[in-house]
């Protein structure tokens, strides 16, 4: 990275690659306010705008549904359809509550990453992810050992019945870390690190195009900032995407984890 | 690469894996908001709602089932009622034909009665007239008869019972001589 931005810039001033640090390590908006920062600010937002439209929805919710109602509806039968039936089946209604919070939550704060000037996406916080996780960790736990007894709930999540006596010595204690250890770990961290990874591509990418187009317009690094621009835009595009679809896997998981509790031959 | 290299390097400084303290305040407030009127709240509505507009559509459909069942009867008593009218028609046809025949039968029967009665009525003026008639002529030819016999016989029979008795034998002779040629 060093050597081409060496080569292409001109001598003196430099491009460099805009650090962690000043991507994700944001002032506070209010100086002296040391906690409102753009994360906190924007995780607010989300929650209003979850809460807004979701009210604006459903709150006098029609037979026939009409605009917002048809719109939130959708995102509400996906949850149904897609997260919530497959994995809790006859269990889906009670759960919907929470999924739904969970996947519109995360869905929002998500977008805001590519949402115009506010562009920072909330989860890119381990800290918000890490809160959805711990809960759902929670509740896995405790649904377990309501549903399966103490003792029953980690023996079946230790000794899978149907396997040969010495495998268990090599299963037991990867299932009990792999369950209680790394699963909530890992489903805050993968929600985390693709919003983490994703944020720092669009902002390096337009950060090419902005130099080398506009800070310092050369004509050998032209081409560089017109392909910066072009992959910004097509990132975006692909940002969505992955941002739509760690929600879904955000509120998936959660889904799988709670049914694995209530009925635990799945 | 990169970033894995920047991130080693300031580990000191802000490791994005380690939350903020008033991140995860935030973020567990905000959900729990979240979760309390979307969950709590409007969840349940809109589930409510999709469940009565389920039933709204199979009320529908039920609704529309019974209907046509209703229709289906309804046409079925309508056919049925045709049926027995065409039926009811047919028989009242029938029935108007036999009448007729009958009535038919019984004023030809009545029409050949009442010729027979006059043929016979004439048959017995005929023969009336035909008796009166050779009663006169019987009168007659016996008058004359004795008024020839007496001219040729020259001898008076005004006397009356032997007159009459005399062209009452001859009368008879006549009578009994002529009978099938009269007929």
């Amino acid at each position: 990275m060093n050597a081409l931005t060496v080569l292409l810039a001109p001598a003196g001033d430099q491009f460099g690659a805009p650090t962690p640090e000043e991507l994700f390590n944001l002032p506070p908006i209010i100086p002296g306010v040391y906690w409102f920062t753009k994360p906190v600010l924007l995780a607010m937002l989300s929650a209003v705008l979850v809460i807004g439209v979701t009210w604006a929805a459903f709150a006098k919710p029609k037979l026939v549904p009409r605009g917002v109602q048809n719109a939130v509806e959708l995102g509400y039968m996906f949850v149904r359809d897609q997260v919530a039936r497959p994995f809790l089946g006859k269990d889906a209604d009670r759960w919907m509550g929470l999924l739904v919070s969970v996947f519109f939550l995360v869905l929002v704060w998500n977008l805001m990453g590519v949402v115009p000037v506010l562009q920072f996406p909330v989860a890119s916080h381990i800290a918000f992810p890490a809160v959805l996780a711990l809960v759902i960790y929670g509740l896995k736990v405790y649904l377990g050992i309501k549903h399966q007894g103490g003792v029953g709930y980690f023996k079946n999540m230790m000794f899978p019945p149907g396997l040969p006596k010495p495998i268990y010595f090599l299963l037991a204690p990867i299932e009990f870390l792999s369950n209680m250890i790394i699963a909530p770990f890992t489903h805050a961290v993968r929600l985390f690190a693709n919003m983490f990874a994703g944020h720092m591509l669009l902002a390096f990418f337009s950060m090419v195009g902005f130099w080398f187009l506009f800070e310092k317009l050369t004509p050998l690094g032209a081409p560089v900032g017109v392909v910066g621009v072009v992959m910004t835009i097509l990132l975006t595009g692909l940002e969505i995407f992955i941002q739509y679809l760690q929600a879904f896997l955000f509120a998936m998981l959660a889904a799988m984890y709670i049914g694995g509790s209530l009925h635990p031959e799945h | 690469m990169t970033m894995a290299a920047t991130l080693l390097a300031q580990e000191e400084g802000a490791n994005p894996l380690i939350p903020h303290t008033y991140e995860l305040v935030v973020g567990i407030f905000s959900f729990l908001v979240v979760l309390f009127v979307v969950g709590r709240i409007l969840v349940p509505r809109i589930q409510k709602t999709l469940a009565e507009r389920t039933d709204a559509i199979e009320g529908g459909i039920k609704r529309a089932e019974e209907a046509q069942a209703q229709a289906q009867v309804l046409q079925q008593e309508y056919r049925d009622q045709l049926a027995e009218a065409r039926q009811e028609a047919a028989r009242l046809r029938e029935e108007a034909r036999e009448q007729a025949a009958q009535i038919k039968a019984e004023l030809r029967e009545e029409a050949q009665a009442e010729a027979r009665r006059l043929v016979e009525a004439a048959h017995a003026q005929i023969e009336a007239d035909r008796q009166a008639a050779f009663a006169q002529l019987r009168a007659e030819i016996g008058r004359l008869s004795t008024d020839l016999a007496g001219r040729i016989v020259g001898e008076s029979l005004e006397d009356e019972a032997r007159q009459s008795r005399i062209v009452d034998r001859f009368l008879d002779e006549l009578e009994s001589s002529n009978a099938q040629a009269v007929r």
